[in-house]
This record gives structure tokens, sequence and C-alpha cells, in this order.
């Protein structure tokens, strides 16, 4: 469904360069829930942000990246857009200021020209547990674990196949996660979606996802098979030192910890 | 009254239920904001009290103040001539309220000009960046550089003296500030997720200037444009002073400075008072411009 | 009540602590009731947004912001009553005595500042040592917080080191006036998992070789509980639950059994994570007391 081959993104120019992806490879089928784990710096929302065609303006994007049997290429097509959407991190800024959930869930319906507008918007907001009371308030007025649903409403306006989810629960509470990662994976279940998943957590990959690649630096250091997780056999080291330390706070481990430059 | 509760009622509800209602209670929020603030319901009510008169200049004048009377001239301010009278015998109260909706023209008229300007060059260069944005800001850097008066005494040349061409030239030296304020707020919000948001659902650039970037911009743009209304006012008066502007008999406030600085010593009220009224009119403007301000200050939500 | 050095009095004695605001919709309840003791242990409040748990640790240090109101039966530090010191008490135990370190050092260090002018600067506020000495003793402050090249680190600025290295700056900012106990607010929230690890570790040989007390306020319940000693859960502004770190798998409170149901586990499944349901009798009981 999904291949990205030898991706590499470039920031900036002349002496400012900046190395944000090198040639990472990857592979999504139907289906399936895939994950991008690592930690900051590493590379992985610059990935998600290069296949939603949204660095191409900014940074110089190389490599082959295909979706569903369509090459993309430097301008993304209408179709990709009604295929592929994304929710983001930050659950109060991917939300305008100034405009209503109606008219957030509005705005996909009315560019990709689809009919019955008002039902859809109606409908997505059951999906997502939000009742009618939501529709005309504005996005300070209700709670991030809402305003999180809202985006993920927005995301299934169109009737998309792919959902790529850039840290979807990383700002909220513990007890909001739960809830917005159980409508995440009922969502997947009932639509049939392809989810790509990127976090920093671990623990929300190992519950999310089939298939993970571990990055740093900008690179794939491993890609793996979730069991590989669960049974604590992954083969690279970084890969355990970050698996150790997801763990908890356990002294002996920490000093054994190694500085992987 | 049962209707004004349930305005009221309808404006306080806890769920709105159309989109209408929404934005009505966001702006009656904003509303109460604002009057909370006494020195801005000052501004407002001076803003409020131009337009007033200068609806009601019919009404409540007894001439139109362009008829000479030169057996009246200069007659110091009385219950027949509240304010006096001028050079020329003219009632200068009646003047004074004609003359308002000269004011208010002028603002309206710069103001149709410069936000639409400024927010499409500043909105356009911040979003884009690149090559565009340098272009827009060295054409914003030549309009900043361009002295108003040679401005307007160009257009005067081509086109001939008269209030409109004194407004089109201070409009067009005035535009830079906006566009380059409305830039700032775009640079800003253009990293935002709601607009990486908007272009995953692949709306075009048009679509996400005109209704993403263009409303956060809005709200800044109209405080300046209030703050630099009264230095607005009082330009189109130096011109008018000199004669670029306003002509004879037009009872436009700066002309009457002009026409009256002479009598400044033995008639004062000629001169004095239509400076009064543009010192009361700037003041509103400015005092409304601070409290706009206030209110559309982002901490204070809305 | 749980205290692991019951020879010693408490350093720190809090009853009945509550913390409100008067708002234009109403008064606003941050904190409600809150009692608890501080040895020198590790301490850790562990609770999510509006729970409280922040409002806490500043309405120890007296940093609530106008506005809002602090009243308790009791707050002490070491004998000395900190609800009627007065300013020149308060500023004698800020830092000198309890001192607090928070989430991001990119807002709590001095841009302006180097870093060895400021942690100097924090030294000599709590002793009346020369120039020198204040020097000597930040470069040893920045060894003990493990930093490899502390003269180069000394003369540089806030924003030319990494995260990590600015929350250990942070420490040694915090630890060199000799506090007795440290506040932690979120310290390492901002911070890869690795690198909070690293810190906290730098941390607890400090607080071990002082013989501190710490209080760790967090929302990571996992980090919590393989860090610190003893846990209070809050929740509304109360503590709903007071317990050992080793026995936070027996919890009690439904709150607090809730909180750990709902974390997604390295070793779990694909199934749904239990929801917590929260229930509106938890707000109304008035929270435990040691």
């Amino acid at each position: 469904m999904i291949d990205i081959r030898d991706l590499n993104v470039v920031f900036g120019h002349g002496k400012h360069v900046f190395h944000a992806v090198r040639d990472v490879s990857l592979s999504v089928n139907r289906g399936q829930s895939f994950g991008l784990v690592g930690e900051s710096g590493s590379g992985k929302t610059t990935v998600l942000r290069a296949l939603a065609g949204l660095l191409d303006r900014v940074a110089r994007v190389s490599g082959e990246m295909t979706v569903a049997q369509e090459t993309l290429l430097r301008h993304r097509s209408q179709a990709f857009r009604r295929r592929v959407q994304m929710v983001f991190q930050d659950p109060f800024g991917s939300l305008h200021p100034r405009h209503t959930v109606d008219t957030i869930l509005a705005e996909p319906a009315r560019v990709h020209r689809l009919d019955r507008i008002n039902e859809r918007v109606v409908n997505a907001l059951e999906e997502v547990g939000l009742d009618a009371s939501f529709r005309f308030r504005y996005p300070h007025q209700i709670s991030g674990g809402q305003r999180q649903r809202v985006s993920i409403a927005r995301a299934l306006i169109t009737g998309p196949d792919i959902i790529l989810l850039d840290e979807p629960t990383s700002a909220l509470d513990v007890s909001v996660q739960a809830e917005v990662l159980n409508l995440l994976m009922r969502l997947k279940r009932e639509h049939g979606l392809t989810y790509i998943l990127v976090s920093h957590n671990l623990a929300v990959i190992a519950h999310m996802c089939e298939t993970l690649s571990v990055m740093q630096n900008g690179e794939v250091v491993e890609t793996m098979n979730v069991q590989q997780l669960r049974d604590h056999t992954p083969a690279k080291p970084y890969t355990k030192q970050l698996l150790t330390a997801s763990l908890g706070y356990d002294r002996t481990a920490i000093d054994a910890f190694e500085e992987f430059a | 009254m049962a209707a004004e509760q349930t305005l009221r009622g309808w404006l306080l509800a806890e769920i709105p239920e159309s989109k209408l209602q929404a934005r009505c209670q966001r702006i009656f929020i904003s509303w109460l904001a604002f009057i909370r603030n006494p020195v801005a319901v000052i501004g407002l009510l001076i803003i409020v009290g131009l337009v007033g008169i200068a609806a009601l200049a019919p009404w409540i004048t007894s001439s139109d103040g362009l008829e000479p009377d030169l057996a009246n001239r200069l007659l110091p301010p009385s219950s027949e001539h509240w304010f006096g009278t001028d050079g020329l015998g003219r009632d200068i109260f009646d003047r004074i309220i004609w003359g308002s909706r000269i004011t208010l023209y002028i603002v309206a008229l710069v103001s149709v000009i410069v936000v639409p300007i400024g927010l499409l060059i500043g909105t356009v260069a911040g979003y884009i960046g690149g090559l565009v944005d340098t272009i827009l800001m060295r054409l914003t850097d030549i309009f900043l550089a361009f002295p108003r008066l040679i401005l307007a005494m160009a257009l005067v040349a081509a086109l001939g003296p008269g209030l409109e061409n004194a407004v089109l030239a201070i409009a067009l030296t005035t535009w830079s500030p906006f566009a380059r304020i409305a830039r700032a707020e775009a640079l800003t919000i253009r990293n935002s997720e709601f607009i990486l948001a908007a272009q995953v659902q692949g709306v075009s650039t048009i679509g996400i200037l005109t209704r993403h970037v263009t409303p956060l911009c809005l709200s800044s743009v109209i405080v300046r444009l209030t703050l630099d209304m009264a230095g607005i006012i009082l330009t189109a008066a130096g011109l008018g002073f000199l004669g670029l502007g306003a002509q004879p008999p037009t009872p436009e406030w700066g002309a009457m400075i002009s026409l009256g600085r002479q009598f400044l010593i033995d008639q004062w009220w000629v001169p004095t008072v239509p400076g009064i009224a543009i010192l009361v009119v700037s003041l509103g403007f400015n005092l409304l411009g601070d409290g706009l301000r206030d209110v559309f200050d982002p901490k204070s939500g809305g | 009540m749980e205290n692991s050095n019951l020879s010693e009095p408490p350093l720190l004695s809090v009853e009945d602590l509550h913390v409100s605001y008067d708002t234009p919709t109403g008064l606003v309840r941050a904190v409600s009731g809150v009692s608890f003791e501080l040895g020198r242990e590790k301490l850790g409040i562990v609770g999510e947004s509006g729970s409280g748990k922040s409002q806490t640790g500043r309405a120890i240090l007296g940093l609530i912001a106008p506005g809002g109101q602090v009243r308790a039966r009791r707050l002490e530090f070491e004998g000395t009553d900190l609800l009627t010191a007065d300013l020149r008490t308060m500023r004698r135990i800020r830092g000198g005595g309890i001192s607090m370190i928070m989430q991001d050092p990119k807002y709590s260090l001095n841009p302006v500042m180097t870093v060895g002018s400021q942690i100097q600067e924090a030294f000599r506020v709590h002793s009346k040592a020369s120039r020198k000495e204040a020097r000597a003793r930040t470069l040893d402050m920045l060894r003990a917080v493990k930093i490899r090249e502390p003269e180069r680190v000394y003369k540089s600025y806030p924003h030319e080191v990494s995260g990590g290295m600015g929350q250990r700056i942070m420490i040694a900012m915090m630890m060199i006036p000799e506090p007795d106990i440290i506040i932690a607010d979120e310290p390492t929230s901002a911070l890869d998992v690795t690198v909070q690890l690293q810190v906290l570790a730098v941390l607890e040989d400090m607080i071990r070789t002082r013989g501190m007390g710490l209080i760790f306020i967090s929302h990571d319940l996992n980090l919590i509980a393989s860090f610190c000693d003893r846990i209070l859960v809050m929740y509304g502004g109360k503590v709903v639950e007071q317990i050992r770190a080793v026995d936070l798998a027996q919890a009690k409170h439904p709150y607090t059994r809730g909180l750990l149901n709902c974390l997604p586990s390295l070793d779990g499944g694909q199934d749904e994570l239990p929801v917590l349901k929260r229930d509106p009798a938890w707000l109304a009981s008035p929270g435990t007391t040691p």
C-alpha cells in the first residue's frame, strides 16, 4: 500500500545544511498499523510529513514514494489528498482557533466537492463519540481530548484509506490517551484503515502496531515485528537501550547506558 | 423585558446551535470584555458621536455652512452662533457638523484602500515566502519611502486638486506598515499545525490565505488602523492646509484651520474649534484602538 | 502513616492545604485539603492535568500567582511556619531551605547570562562567599552533575546546551545553596527517555549523598513508581491515595487502579485499554490523610 524507498530530506543550504532523513525505506501493507519510533531529532515526524507532501516547499526531498500504486510527485493529487489524511500532535494547534468545529469538519468536504456535507459532519462527530452539542463550539471551548477527537473526525470526512498519526496522544492525559487509542483501534477495524503511527512512546507503539521501525539521527536503525519488542529481543543495541529505558527507572541499567552519537 | 431576556439567553447559551449563534456569542463575549474598559468605551462613544452628527447633519444645522455672509464676519460664540462665525461670516458650528462628514469620508476611503491592500500583500508575502516575499517587501519599502507631500503634489498635478486625490495620496503612503504587520502575523502562523492540516486536506493556497491566515491577521491590522487614524486625519488636514486637499468652500476641518490661522490672536475660535474637533476625533480613535487591542489580545481568549 | 524515617521529625509537614482562585466564573479550588509529611526520602506526587499537583508544590514555596489564596492547618518546614513567615524568612528558605526545579530549562534559565554566572549568583545569594569561592563551588557542582567539561559549560549560554544538560545545570543551580528539600515539577518531561533517566540518576545521587528530601511531581506513573519511595496520587485537588512505591500494584483506590490499568504496556496485546470511569464520589470524599 505504502512504499518508501531511499527517502532523503535536507533542510537549509550552504553552511547550514541539515540532513534530517537519510536513506529511509519502509513498506506498509494495506490494513496494517506501522510504527515509527525514535527520540527527538530522529526524523520520524519528518518522514511522515514528507509522505504527506508537506515539505516540498521547505526542504529538498528525494527518493521514491508510492501510495496505492500511485508514484508521488512533487505535487500531490486531489485523489491522494482524499485518500491520505493526517492527525497531528498538538490538539490545540491543529485546529484553527477562529473556526467552529463545524467549519473545521466541513472544509475537507467542501474542498473535495463532496455531497451531503451536513450529514457527513454529523456522522463524523458521532463516529468519534462527540454529540451534536459540540458542532458549533470553538476549539478553546472544548478539552484536549475532545479536540483530538475533532482532529480524528476531520481526518475521516473524506473517507480515507490511510491515516498518518503524528504523536496523536503525546499531549494528552493518560486516561484520555487510553480513550483515544481505543477510538483509533475501533475506527481502523470498522473502516479497514491503514495507519502509520509516529511516537516516542514504545508502549503506545507496541499496543497499536504490528510492525515498527526504530529511527535515530535520521536513519532507520532496525525494522522489526512487535513480537520482538514484547519478547525484549531487538537486534540492535540502540533499540535494546530504548526498550530498557521505557520500562522505568532502573539504576543498574542506567549506569550501563551508552552514548549513541 | 421578555425580548431582551431571550436575546441575552441566546447569546449566553451553553450550546450554540448554529454557526451564526456561535459567531454572535463570540462577538458578544468580546463586547463584554471591551466595555469593561471605561477608556475604550469613551473612545467608542466619541466615534459613535461622530457618525451620529454626520448622519443628523441636515437636522442639527441651520445652514449648509457654505454661503458667505460678510456682514456677520468673525462673530464670537453666542447663542445664535454656538461657535461663532469665520472670516467669511459662515457659522462655524454648521461647518464643523458638515465637516464631520468629510472626516468620516476620509476615514472610510483610506480604510477601504489600505486594509485590503495591506492584508493582501502582507499575507501573501508572509505565507509564500521566498522570492515573492522579497519582491513584495521591496515594493512595500518603496511606498514607505515616498514622502506624502510630494506624492500628493504629483497626484494633484496629474489629476487636479481635490479631496479624493489627497486621500489617495495618503492611502498610497499609509498601507506599507499594514502589510508589514500582516506579514509578521502570517510568518508566525505559517508553521502552525492547523495550516499544515489544511495543506494535508488539499486546501488551495488561496483558500488558506483567505480562510485561515487572513482572519488571524485582521485584528492586528484593525487595531493598527484605529491607532493610525489620528495621523491620517491630521495628514488630510495638513494637505488641506496646503491647498492640496479639500478645496474651498468645502468645510474640511484642516482647511478651516488653514483659513482661520490669521485670526488666531483676536478671534481664537475660528481656527481653534476645528482644531479641537480634530483632537477629539483623533483621541476617540486612539482610545478605541487601545480598547480593541486589549480585547483582541490572544491571552484573553477569542 | 508511612514515613521511611520514623526516628526523625519530618522535614516538611503539610496539613489540610487549600489553594483557591477567584475567577470571573466563580471560585476555583485547585487544591482541596492535601496532607502529607516529607522525610529524607523521594516522594512522588502523580496526577493528571488539573489534579492540583503543581499547585501543591508551588504553595509550599509561596509561589502561588496573585489572586490565589493559600490556607492550611499546618505548613511547616523544619519548625518554621511557612504560612506566617515574613518575606525575609521566605527568601532565606527559598533556595536555601527548599528549592524548585521546573520543567523546561529553556524558560527557567536566564538566556542572557552565562551558565556560570547564574549558578554563582544562586550561591552568593545564600552565602557570603567571595567571587573566587563561588566560582570554585560552581565548577564543583557542575562536575557533581556529571558535566564533563565544566569550564567550557561555565562560559556558555543556556541556548548553547542540550535539554538534558540544561536540566543538569538547573539541578546544579538549585543544589548549590544546599537546600534540604527539592521540589521537582515535571523536571524531565521535556527530555528524551534515556536522557530523562540519566538526569534522574544524577538527581538521586545528590539527594542520597546530602540526605535531602525530594518531592517529585509528574504525570508519569511508571516513572514515579520506579524512581520514588512513596507516592501520593492526586485527583481533583485531593490526595486519593498514599502508598509506598513497591506496593503500587496493590493500590486500593479505584482512580489509582484505573490509571494503572489504562496504561498501554509493552507486553500487552492489541486489546482495548480499560477506560478510566470517573466517579463523582471521588471528588466529594475528603481525601486521605496520613
